[in-house]
């Protein structure tokens, strides 16, 4: 071999590993849900056009992912570049200055075309800290043939009288249909997600203006006697250990008359694969009392970037094409608009394509429109998030105070006494965090 | 003189253990069955137990969507490297307090015990802490250190016991043959204690390949087990119970193989000195 050969070979050799050491890997961690799962299968787009970054994913269980997520960027432990996490992270972690502030997304990426309630539950102080991958809201997913049998048609936007009178009309316990399946499994982003969402249609908030908790208010008891009544009549047995999945699971197998629940689950009722009743879905406004709000929530799981990171440039490049236009053009492209990740931007409500392909998208688009994250309730609240409190006291509030009206839709307590609990805990839990002086 | 046993009296008990281990079974059964059946089966109510239309296709999504055997290489490493890490302080641990006890030997024993008792997530942020700062998150050394620390106490209280069985007088004479302490353990008490070395080293494993809290905590890519595998097909808001089934099923397989061949050692190694 000729001295020309040999140096050749080392240039080569040099330049592979010069390129190999310049090239980023970007650690993003995520929870495991169709639209995430998708968007890993189609990352090729993002290395082709950027090839020195390569992507690894590390996909965990919602609940897992947020104590792995939380304890890494509490401590600066630096193992993720890029994190996906909910709206109600959002704003207590930029309060912490846990996360970097998203500027430089690119001049196409078209910030004014996210949804407004979306982008101000992910904003402070007029600067984006996370971009929302997709974004849900909560709507009634009915029975029409049920309804049809029973003489009974749904308006757009119903009042909860209205769906606790079908409810008890579609109950037929002896061939196990039930006219309501509602959450009931404690838990802050459980029960607490529906029953928090009802009381802000029933008049109910969590604190007053200077923290006070508010469950010895009539507004709470209308809301939780309503509830646990309707459940008591109309529900399906063992409500109180049911969760998102257990009524998906209910309803898909025909059990339910109707459904109050995340619009993502919109896609999974109606799909055969998954559904015993698939064309037999209808969809309504989550309900109301006429008092100016409805019972639905607004959440969106956005990614974002922790405070510290050494690859703020290839982060901000990925989140830039994970939550861009191009990317739900490509996900239509590859896999039908059905599949689009829904949610966050208005222009995809205003295409034609997307309307025909998901039925519900109108629903979708009024439910996260009617929820406002900075004022979720009809009296002046202190805090931020509808179907939750953007304190980080509140997941474990918010779980006891589950577990509290659990136990009062299982019979093992009354309204009561499970709100004399809430009351009492809540008032010390917010004591002691100085909250209230 | 023996007892004499009616054929009666054994096919009842037999058939008593055979209904017991089943119901002991069953969930295990179950999630082998689901894993086989497509999601809207999975949650067909009422279930069908074998008459189902039987599909692999979890399986290959599984495959597709994650790589296992990087998995299942992180698990057996993890598991080996801990049990070894373990026996290398428990044996010499064990035989000290069980043939050289000192008043403080049994206070020992029950506070090593009593470790186990704190909830892991008590210590988890002083940890990560020093995980991070020793630059040990994310690797198979740090994992390693924390599973076998995490099951000394019960290691050396299991090879205490066997060691306890183990005749003083058989020790004494090696040593008046000359044997340094070193060459009594690995020549003379460790083959006698091959069972009950055996079963602790299974005990082991199994612990540490099931062990859940620090191995999702403190790994990422790198380091991660099986238990990192499954965790990543749960979801609170979808049902992807088939697909869960099969990946739980392609974690447990090694072990539950690894335990069905060594059954006889393990029970024996676990009955060991219970019964004179």
């Amino acid at each position: 071999m000729s001295i020309k050969a040999l140096l050749a070979g080392a240039c080569s050799l040099f330049a592979l590993s010069v390129a190999g050491a310049s090239a980023e890997t970007l650690t993003i961690a995520t929870v495991n849900n169709g639209d995430m799962i998708r968007m890993q299968g189609l990352t090729e787009d993002f290395t082709k056009a950027n090839p020195d970054i390569t992507l690894q994913w590390v996909t965990l269980e919602e609940n897992v992912l947020r104590q792995r997520v939380t304890t890494d960027i509490a401590t600066k432990g630096g193992q993720f570049d890029v994190l996906t996490i909910g709206t109600y992270e959002v704003p207590i972690w930029a309060k912490q200055g846990w996360l970097v502030a998203l500027d430089h997304l690119g001049a196409d990426y078209d910030v004014d075309d996210l949804l407004p309630a979306i982008r101000s539950g992910i904003s402070q102080d007029g600067k984006l800290y996370a971009a929302p991958f997709y974004g849900e809201s909560s709507m009634i997913m009915y029975r029409k043939d049920l309804f049809e049998k029973a003489g009974i048609t749904m308006p757009e936007s119903p009042t909860w009288d209205f769906v606790a009178d079908a409810a008890r009309k579609l109950t037929d316990k002896a061939s196990e249909t039930y006219g309501i399946c509602l959450r009931g499994k404690a838990g802050w982003g459980e029960n607490m997600a529906f029953l928090t969402a009802m009381s802000n249609s029933f008049g109910a908030r969590w604190f007053d203006e200077s923290w006070k908790a508010q469950f010895d208010q009539p507004a709470w008891k209308a809301t939780l006697d309503f509830y646990v009544d309707l459940m008591k009549d109309a529900g399906p047995p063992g409500a109180s250990s049911n969760g998102f999945n257990e009524n998906l699971a209910l309803f898909n197998a025909g059990k339910c008359g109707m459904w109050i629940d995340a619009t993502v689950a919109a896609s999974f009722v109606t799909n055969p694969k998954e559904s015993t009743v698939a064309d037999k879905v209808g969809f309504a406004l989550a309900p109301n009392t006429g008092k100016g709000k409805n019972a639905n929530w607004l959440w969106a799981w956005n990614l974002a970037i922790p405070a510290g990171s050494q690859k703020v440039e290839a982060a901000e490049k990925f989140i830039s094409w994970a939550t861009s236009k191009h990317y739900t053009e490509l996900v239509a492209s590859k896999e039908g608009w059905a599949n689009v990740p829904p949610g966050t931007r208005t222009s995809l409500y205003n295409n034609p394509e997307y309307q025909k392909a998901a039925p519900f998208a109108a629903l979708t688009l009024a439910s996260i429109n009617s929820a406002d994250p900075t004022h979720p309730t009809v009296d002046p609240v202190p805090y931020v998030g509808v179907q939750f409190v953007a304190i980080p006291e509140f997941q474990g509030i918010g779980t006891t105070v589950g577990q509290y009206f659990s136990a009062a839709l299982a019979g093992q307590s009354t309204v009561d006494e499970a709100l004399a609990q809430a009351q009492q805990y809540t008032t010390d839990e917010m004591t002691a965090a100085g909250y209230i002086k | 003189m023996a007892r004499r046993t009616s054929p009666a009296r054994v096919a009842v008990f037999t058939a008593l253990g055979w209904a017991v281990g089943f119901v002991v079974f069953f969930p295990i059964l179950w999630m082998v069955l689901t894993s086989f059946k497509t999601e809207l089966e999975a949650f067909r109510t009422p279930p069908s137990f074998l008459f189902f239309d039987w599909t692999l296709e979890n399986y290959a999504i599984v495959q597709a969507r994650s790589d296992y055997l990087r998995y299942a290489m992180n698990s057996i490493v993890l598991a080996g490297g801990s049990t070894l890490a373990a026996l290398v302080f428990a044996i010499p641990a064990a035989w000290a307090m069980a043939f050289s006890p000192t008043e403080r030997t049994r206070g020992t024993l029950l506070w090593m015990l009593s470790t186990k008792m704190m909830p892991p997530v008590g210590v988890l942020v002083p940890m990560y802490l020093l995980f991070r700062d020793f630059s040990l998150l994310d690797t198979h050394v740090g994992l390693i250190a924390v599973l076998a620390l995490g099951n000394l106490p019960i290691v050396i209280w299991m090879l205490y016991t066997y060691f306890k069985e183990i005749p003083r007088d058989i020790l004494e004479a090696s040593r008046m043959d000359g044997a340094s302490s070193w060459k009594e353990i690995v020549f003379v008490l460790t083959p006698m204690a091959v069972p009950g070395i055996a079963s602790t080293i299974l005990l082991n494993v199994i612990l540490a390949w099931n062990e859940a809290f620090w191995t999702l905590n403190l790994s990422t890519i790198k380091a991660a087990p099986l238990t990192a595998f499954i965790a990543s097909y749960s979801s609170p808001e979808g049902l992807f119970w088939a697909k869960l089934s099969a990946a739980s099923t392609l974690a447990i397989a090694p072990i539950l193989v690894l335990g069905w061949f060594s059954q006889r050692q393990l029970v024996r190694g676990l009955t060991f000195g219970a019964v004179k």
